[in-house]
């Protein structure tokens, strides 16, 4: 470490005399520096009082309207007063313990897989929590079966909805993405030909364009009487246009592993598979886990776009909760700060994740 | 426009392709045997379809899809929402996704002829207008020659608002915004003189919306008709007559004071012919359209009769008046055709 190698003078002298040193060194360094400091406070000075007046000081968490028009702040009490209605959609009242119960084991299995990068105990259970859990989670949100009434997915909706279009998204994204990334790098030229078509196409039309596709023009073209899931055709959207943009991530990664390493993999006589899955992509994932992850995070966000062919994810029950009474339409802020908020705390978690397997995977090469 | 043109041109083939395969009592004998009707409802639009705080559909585009299952399956409940954008509701009646299109949709001559739709009925009439402040001084929309005008884009909204001043020979500014909230916030922050949609849109607005709702009035002129309704894909006439039926069921009920209270005092007392028709005293009526006799009284029973979903719906949720959609006895534009 750098540190280590010039370790700095020892702090003297009283608690205020090196709280001067160190905004001198560090706020105050010379004119530049000063006016951003400055610049910087005004800011917060300006920004923030007004911030805490309204969503805290001011704000009320009483689920009434008749509390909320008093309330010269925020209205939290939108947001209490349709939680249900905001986390589990149009899910029958009544049965909304499956959604969570799903949701909460959904989590579980995420939190488990993650961790068993670290846990060689736990990693060995990670196929199994899925092939246990996935089914678990169809029945608790389908029903039908166990005594359990049966839901359309059409009343699936909110944070569950999110979690599993982009848990699964993810899912299916990932082996796909790699294996059009191989193909792109394929010396057969039919394969290579149909991956970089594939490749192209998709990056070449915005995602709002694959779901509109596949939930207003798509049934058009089936046959009377046959009709596909709406939720399935969202579903597969979402993996479509996610592995497309995976697999040039992983190309990226492909291309930078030394050729050397691959003609390894060749004088071991491994076959194309075991020199790819021993040698070549170890190496080749671990270096592109800031794009991976990176499309994962935008992923997540953009399950958010199935809210034009009538999903509702969870940003699409805030609307639904802002338009269940008119009289809440006009809180329409506070319900997108509580999205926002749950959104950031999904999102900066994966990006932390990340940082932490980065960290986790180096350790070899640190050594 | 050119992704609707494509639309519309992919709807009519497969509209025509369907008109050629549908057989008579398809619709009908498939929700007979699922036990449901499957409505297709809007995405949350207070009065007319939206959610309410447990997550249950509600409104009076709701109540007909309801009304329809109680006449076909006894039971209101028996209603399976499957909640729809304006681009997707054609496309999903035209494929069997849903059995009923009730989402506020107008019926026009384009839709009604060459998509292969049926529209059974008129469940609200609504109509374009203007929404000002007061301080604007204006009284009129005559006089609003040169105004900025908020509009969400893409909507009949935004070409009958054109069609409208170029009549007029008046010019105006457009100010084009998508997100409701938005073009609302935009309209009270002062950003435009006038607001314009739908007369029941602006009512909520000027209602809910507002900080003071006595700053804001609606101009006199309605400057488009709007009549909204459940549409049916073509094909199969015994289902678009139960729905037909039983909406004017819903109706004819308000006409005769036949309500969800007093229905079994009236199915039991009544001597009015009229009423014992509709209520199956006399039968006739259930066998005609191939249903139970009981058809109309289970719709009133669970449902109500339209007056009652009217008021239930619109007046308490949007603070709206009968208006145009009152009695013709009363004025209004509301006609049943007799259960007879």
């Amino acid at each position: 470490m750098s540190e280590n190698a010039k370790s700095p003078p020892l702090p003297t002298g009283t608690f205020m005399e090196r709280a001067v040193t160190w905004s001198k060194k560090n706020l105050f360094d010379g004119w530049f520096n000063t006016i951003l400091t400055l610049g910087s406070i005004a800011f917060i000075l300006w920004l923030v009082p007004p911030l805490v007046e309204w969503g805290i000081v001011n704000a009320t968490l009483a689920p009434s309207i008749e509390s909320c028009k008093e309330a010269t702040g925020a209205c939290w009490g939108f947001v209490n007063a349709n939680l249900r209605l905001i986390l589990f959609g149009t899910y029958p009242f009544d049965e909304q313990w499956r959604p969570l119960l799903a949701m909460i084991i959904l989590m579980g299995i995420i939190c488990g897989s993650l961790g068993g990068v670290k846990y060689a105990g736990v990693r060995k259970w990670i196929i199994p929590m899925w092939v246990i859990g996935v089914p678990i989670i169809c029945i608790l949100m389908w029903g039908g079966i166990f005594g359990l009434t049966y839901v359309q997915n059409s009343y699936w909706g909110g944070l569950p909805l999110t979690l599993i279009l982009s848990s699964i998204g993810v899912i299916f994204a990932f082996p796909f993405g790699l294996l059009l990334a191989l193909g792109r790098q394929s010396n057969m030229p039919a394969i290579k030909t149909v991956s970089v078509v594939y490749i192209e196409v998709i990056r070449g039309v915005p995602l709002i364009t694959v779901l509109f596709m596949a939930s207003v023009m798509f049934p058009l073209f089936l046959p009377d009487g046959v009709t596909i899931d709406k939720l399935l055709r969202a579903q597969i959207g979402i993996i479509l246009f996610t592995a497309a943009y995976l697999a040039e991530v992983f190309r990226g990664g492909l291309q930078a592993v030394p050729r050397g390493q691959f003609e390894a993999g060749d004088s071991l006589a491994l076959s194309y598979w075991q020199s790819m899955r021993l040698i070549v992509l170890p190496q080749a994932l671990r270096l592109v886990i800031p794009p991976t992850v990176n499309s994962f995070i935008s992923m997540f966000k953009d399950t958010t776009l199935v809210v034009i062919i009538g999903l509702f994810d969870f940003l699409g029950t805030v609307k639904l909760a802002l338009r269940s009474d008119p009289a809440w339409t006009k809180y329409y802020v506070e319900g997108y700060a509580f999205a926002a908020a749950i959104f950031f705390l999904i999102c900066f978690s994966m990006a932390k994740y990340s940082a932490y397997l980065e960290k986790e995977l180096r350790k070899g090469e640190q050594r | 426009m050119k992704i609707q043109t494509i639309l519309a041109a992919g709807a009519m083939t497969v509209a025509a392709v369907a008109a050629q395969n549908a057989q008579a009592g398809a619709v009908l004998d498939g929700i007979k045997a699922k036990g449901f009707v499957q409505c297709g409802v809007n995405t949350g639009l207070p009065g007319f379809s939206a959610a309410n705080a447990e997550g249950q559909w509600e409104g009076i585009d709701v109540d007909v899809c309801r009304a329809t299952a109680a006449a076909l399956l006894g039971d209101a409940n028996s209603v399976q929402y499957t909640p729809l954008t304006a681009a997707q509701r054609f496309t999903a009646l035209q494929s069997g996704e849903i059995d009923i299109l009730s989402r506020n949709t107008t019926a026009t001559t384009t839709r009604d002829a060459k998509l292969g739709l049926t529209f059974v009925g008129i469940n609200y009439y609504d109509g374009q207008g203007f929404l000002i402040p007061k301080a604007l001084g204006v009284s009129s929309a005559t006089e609003l020659d040169g105004a900025t005008v908020c509009v969400e884009p893409g909507t009949t909204t935004e070409l009958n608002l054109a069609d409208y001043f170029r009549a007029k020979g008046m010019s105006f500014e457009p100010v084009v915004i998508e997100n409701i909230n938005e073009a609302t916030a935009a309209f009270f922050s002062g950003r435009c003189d006038v607001y314009t949609t739908d007369a029941s849109g602006l009512a909520s607005i000027r209602t809910q919306m507002a900080e003071n709702p006595d700053d804001y009035a609606i101009l006199p002129e309605i400057i488009s008709k709007e009549p909204l309704g459940p549409v049916v894909a073509q094909g199969d006439e015994q289902w678009s007559d139960v729905v037909r039926w039983a909406f004017t069921a819903m109706i004819e009920a308000e006409e005769y004071g036949v309500t969800m209270e007093n229905v079994d005092d009236m199915k039991a007392n009544s001597t009015n012919p009229g009423i014992q028709r509709l209520l199956g005293v006399t039968p006739g009526m259930g066998e005609a359209l191939g249903l139970d006799e009981a058809w109309a009284y289970n719709i009133i029973k669970q449902v109500g009769n339209y007056g009652e979903s009217y008021e239930k719906n619109v007046t308490a949720k949007l603070g709206l008046e009968r208006g145009l959609n009152a009695l013709w006895t009363d004025g209004g534009l509301q006609y049943a055709w007799p259960v007879r």
